[in-house]
C-alpha cells in the first residue's frame, strides 16, 4: 500500500475526495459542517424574519427601559425605577449566590457522606446510602418544592412571636429568629476602630498562610510534626480577640427585631434562599458523594496497606495516601456536578427566588414580551458560567495531576 | 433544558408569521377544535371540576367562541397558563386566544403585539389581609410582606402604589394563584393582592372566609378580556363579536330559556333577528354560517346569565354587578349595535 504512505505523484482529481480514503473522512465532515451551519442558518433566518414579520424584530434597548417591578433579595442597589438591564444584574447576583453557596456546601456533605458510604460501621454505611439512593433518584425540583412547603408550614410565622402568650421565641439567647419568611440572624455593626480589629484579622489570615508554609519545610528540613491546626486555629482568634477589646468593642450586633410586620434588623436569610440551597446541596451532594467514593476506591489497597505498613495512623493515611490520588478520579467529574448545581440553580422561581432566570427570564420576559432577545441572554449568561466553571476547575486538575517524571 | 426553550422558541417562532397569515379561523376549523388558554384555576373564573370538564366566567367565553365556529361547545382544548406563560402560549401559536382575566394595557396591546377584543369584566386590583392582622387601609401596610403572582399587572401597581405612598414591603413572588394562596394562608405573606374578583374567588375556596377582610382601597383600573395575536383581523372579528353577542343578548332579552323560539323565526325586534339569523345574513360577513350566534348563546345563555351562574351574588364567589352591569342599568358593559 505504497499509495497512502507515499505522496501521490499523478496530479489530483476531485473524484478522490470520496475514493481516496486520505480525503474521505474529511470530505463527509465538511460536508456535515455545512450542513449543520445551513440548518443553523435557516432556523435563524426564519425565526428573525417571522419576528419581523410579527413586529417584533429582535431588539434589545429593552434592557435600558424602566424595569417597573420590585425585587425582594438584592445585593447592589435596586429599585422599581431602575432598568431591565439592572434588574438583570441584581438577578444575576441573585443567581451566582445561591450557587457559590450550594457548590461549597455541596462539596462539604458530599465528601463526608462519601467517606462515611466507606465506613465499616454498617449503620452509618447503611444511613449514607440510603441518603445518596433518595436524593438520587428523586428530581430536584420535587426537594427544592418540598423543602420550602416544609419551611412554610413548619415554622412559626413572625405574628407567632408576639404579645405576652406568644407561641414562638427567638433561639440562641434571644438572637435568632426562625420563621416562615426566613430566617433572621444578628448583623455586625462596625464602629469606628473597627478597621483596626479588622486589618488585624486579615493580617493573621495572611500570618496563617505563612505559618503553614514554615511549618510543612520544617517538616521536609527535620521530620517533626507540629500540632499546626491548634497554632493557625489559635492566630485565627487570640490577636483579633484581643485588638477588639483593647480597641473598646468597636464592633457590635445588630439584634433582630418583632416590628410591625416582621422581623427588622439584622440579616435576613429569605426561606426561599435557604430552600433552594439546602436542596441543591443535599440533591448535588448526593452525586458528589458517590464520585468521593468512586475515587477512593479506585485507589489500590496496595497504597493504604503500604502506608500502614509505614506505621501511618488512619486519618493520616486517608489525608496524605488516599485523597490526593483520589482527587485526580474525583475533579473531573466533580466539574461536571457544580456546573449541574448552577444550571439545576434556574428552577429558582419555583420558590419565588429572583435569580437570573427569574428577573431576566420570567418577569421581564414576560412583560416586555421579549421572548428571544431574553433567553439568548439567558443562554449566554448560563454558557459563561458553565465555562468559567470549567476552566478554573481544569486549571486545578492540571496542577493535581499526577506528574510523571 | 435552556436550549430545548430556545430551540423551541425558535421553532415556535418560525411557525407563528405562517399561522398568523393563515387565518386563525380557517385553521380552528380545520383543526376542529378551539384551542383556549385560561388560567390554571381560580374558582369562578376557570376551574376544572371533579370530572376535569372546565367552567366559569372566562370559559364561557371559550365555549360560546367554540360554538360559533365549530358548533360544539365542547370542542375546545383548554391549555392552563401562568401568569408567566400566558402571553408566550398566546403568541407562539400554541392556543388560538386568551380568556384568563388578563388586563388590557397599552403595552400588551402595542409592543407585545395582541388585540383585546373587549372586556368581560371591569376590576380593579384590591388587597386581602387575615382580620387578625387588624389592618383598616392599605396605607397602613408599612413593612409588610405582599404574595403577588409574577408576570402580571399586580407587580407592577404594587411598585407604584408603595412608592407613591413613601412605604416599604417585601414583595414574595410566586407563579400559581394556588401557591400564592398557601403561602398566604400559612402566613408567609401578611397580604395578597391581585384583581379584586381574584380575590373574592380566592377567598371562596377558604375555609373561613370571614377570617380575612379584602381592604378598601382598589389601587388600579384593571379591564379583563379575551385577546387573541395582533394581525389576525378576521379571527379577532370572530371572538370580538361572539362577546358582544352575549352581552347583547342580555340587553335584548335573549337568555338560554328563549333563544331557540327566537331563532326559529323572525320576530319583531329586528335586532334580535338580525343577530339571530331570522333576517340578512351577518354571519356570513364574518366567515361563519346564520345561526352562529343564536349557537353562542345558546351554551349557557347571555353574559348576565353567565355571570349569576359563575360568580354572581348567589354563588360562593359573591360578586355584585357593579361596574359590569349593563349599561342600561348604570354599569360599564355595552355592546355595538348589530346591524
Ligand atoms: N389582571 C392581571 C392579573 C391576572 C392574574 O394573574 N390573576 C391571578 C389571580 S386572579 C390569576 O388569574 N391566577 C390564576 C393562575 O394562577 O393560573 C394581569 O392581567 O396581569
Amino acid at each position: 500500500m505504497s499509495t497512502i504512505t507515499d505522496p501521490v505523484q499523478g496530479g489530483f482529481r476531485i473524484s478522490m475526495l470520496l475514493y481516496d480514503t486520505r480525503y474521505r473522512s474529511m470530505t463527509i465532515q465538511v460536508i456535515a459542517l455545512i450542513g449543520f451551519l445551513l440548518a443553523i442558518g435557516w432556523l435563524f433566518g426564519n425565526a428573525a424574519q417571522n419576528l419581523a414579520a410579527l413586529g417584533k424584530p429582535l431588539n434589545f434597548s429593552f434592557l435600558g427601559d424602566t424595569a417597573g417591578y420590585d425585587i425582594n433579595q438584592r445585593l447592589i442597589e435596586y429599585n422599581s425605577q431602575m432598568t431591565h438591564g439592572r434588574a438583570a444584574v441584581v438577578g444575576l447576583l441573585n443567581t451566582l449566590l445561591v450557587a457559590v453557596l450550594g457548590c461549597i456546601t455541596a462539596t462539604v456533605i458530599g465528601v463526608l457522606v462519601g467517606i462515611m458510604r466507606l465506613s465499616k460501621n454498617w449503620i452509618i454505611s447503611k444511613i449514607m446510602t440510603v441518603y445518596i439512593e433518595t436524593f438520587r433518584n428523586v428530581p430536584v425540583l420535587l426537594w427544592i418544592i418540598m423543602t420550602m412547603a416544609i419551611f412554610i408550614e413548619v415554622f412559626p410565622k413572625p405574628s407567632d412571636f408576639r404579645g405576652a402568650d406568644a407561641v414562638a421565641s427567638m433561639k440562641l439567647f434571644e438572637s435568632v429568629a426562625v420563621t416562615n419568611r426566613g430566617i433572621f440572624i444578628p448583623s455586625p455593626v462596625f464602629g469606628s476602630g473597627s478597621m483596626a480589629v479588622i486589618a488585624v484579622f486579615i493580617l493573621s489570615i495572611v500570618g496563617i498562610f505563612v505559618f503553614g508554609r514554615w511549618a510543612h519545610k520544617r517538616q521536609d528540613e527535620t521530620g517533626q510534626i507540629l500540632p499546626t491546626f491548634w497554632i493557625k486555629l489559635g492566630i485565627f482568634f487570640i490577636p483579633s480577640i484581643i485588638v477588639f477589646y483593647v480597641m473598646g468593642q468597636p464592633i457590635s450586633l445588630e439584634y433582630p427585631e418583632l416590628k410591625g410586620f416582621n422581623f427588622k434588623g439584622g440579616f435576613h436569610m429569605r426561606n426561599s434562599l435557604i430552600a433552594l440551597w439546602f436542596a441543591l446541596s443535599l440533591y448535588t451532594a448526593a452525586f458528589i458523594a458517590e464520585t468521593v467514593r468512586s475515587g477512593i476506591q479506585a485507589v489500590s489497597k496496595g497504597q493504604t496497606e503500604a502506608a500502614a505498613a509505614l506505621g501511618l495512623r488512619p486519618g493520616r493515611i486517608t489525608s496524605l495516601v488516599v485523597l490526593p490520588q483520589a482527587l485526580r478520579v474525583i475533579i473531573p467529574p466533580m466539574i461536571s456536578q457544580y456546573m449541574n448545581l448552577t444550571k439545576n440553580s434556574s428552577l429558582a422561581i419555583a420558590v419565588g427566588y429572583m435569580d437570573i432566570t427569574g428577573t431576566l427570564g420570567g418577569v421581564t420576559l414576560n412583560q416586555t414580551g421579549r421572548e428571544m432577545e431574553s433567553l439568548m441572554i439567558l443562554m449566554a449568561i448560563y454558557l459563561t458560567i458553565s465555562l468559567t466553571i470549567s476552566t478554573v476547575m481544569n486549571v486545578y486538575n492540571e496542577r493535581v495531576k499526577l506528574r510523571e517524571r | 433544558m435552556k436550549k430545548s426553550v430556545f430551540i423551541g422558541t425558535l421553532a415556535a417562532a418560525s411557525v407563528t408569521a405562517s399561522l398568523a397569515a393563515a387565518g386563525t379561523l380557517d385553521d380552528v376549523k380545520a383543526a376542529g377544535e378551539l384551542k383556549c388558554g385560561v388560567s390554571t384555576g381560580v374558582v369562578g373564573f376557570a376551574a376544572a371540576d371533579a370530572n376535569g370538564v372546565w367552567g366559569g366566567f372566562d370559559v364561557a367565553v371559550c365555549r360560546a367562541v367554540a360554538a360559533a365556529v365549530l358548533g360544539d361547545a365542547n370542542k375546545i382544548k383548554f391549555v392552563p397558563t401562568t401568569g408567566k406563560t400566558r402571553f408566550t402560549a398566546l403568541a407562539s401559536g400554541e392556543v388560538d386566544m386568551l380568556a384568563r382575566n388578563t388586563t388590557w394595557t397599552y403595552s400588551r396591546d402595542i409592543d407585545l403585539k395582541f388585540d383585546f377584543i373587549g372586556v368581560n369584566y371591569y376590576d380593579g386590583q384590591g388587597f386581602m389581609a387575615p382580620k387578625a392582622l387588624g389592618v383598616a387601609s392599605a396605607k397602613d401596610l408599612d413593612g409588610a410582606t405582599v404574595c403577588i403572582q409574577t408576570g402580571t399587572t399586580t407587580e407592577l401597581n404594587l411598585a407604584d402604589f408603595f412608592r407613591a405612598n413613601n412605604i416599604s414591603y417585601e414583595p414574595v413572588p410566586i407563579e400559581t394563584n394556588s401557591e400564592a394562596q398557601a403561602q398566604y394562608l400559612a402566613g408567609a405573606c401578611d397580604v395578597f393582592t391581585t384583581d379584586a374578583s381574584g380575590l373574592a374567588a380566592t377567598r371562596a375556596t377558604f375555609e373561613n372566609p370571614n377570617d380575612h377582610v379584602v381592604l378598601p382601597e382598589i389601587i388600579s383600573k384593571e379591564p379583563l378580556g379575551p385577546l387573541v395575536r395582533h394581525g389576525d383581523n378576521q379571527w379577532g372579528d370572530v371572538v370580538r363579536w361572539t362577546l358582544n353577542a352575549l352581552i347583547s343578548a342580555e340587553e335584548l332579552g335573549i337568555t338560554s330559556a328563549n333563544v331557540d323560539k327566537l331563532a326559529s323565526a323572525a320576530g319583531n325586534n329586528p335586532e334580535v333577528n338580525r343577530m339571530l339569523g331570522t333576517e340578512g345574513d351577518l354571519g356570513a360577513m364574518l366567515g361563519l354560517d346564520k345561526s352562529w350566534a343564536h349557537r353562542a348563546i345558546g351554551v349557557a345563555g347571555n353574559y348576565g346569565e353567565i355571570f349569576e351562574k359563575n360568580i354572581g351574588e348567589a354563588t360562593p364567589v359573591g360578586l355584585a354587578r357593579g361596574l359590569n352591569a349593563q349599561w342600561t342599568n348604570g354599569g360599564l358593559i355595552y355592546s355595538p349595535p348589530f346591524r
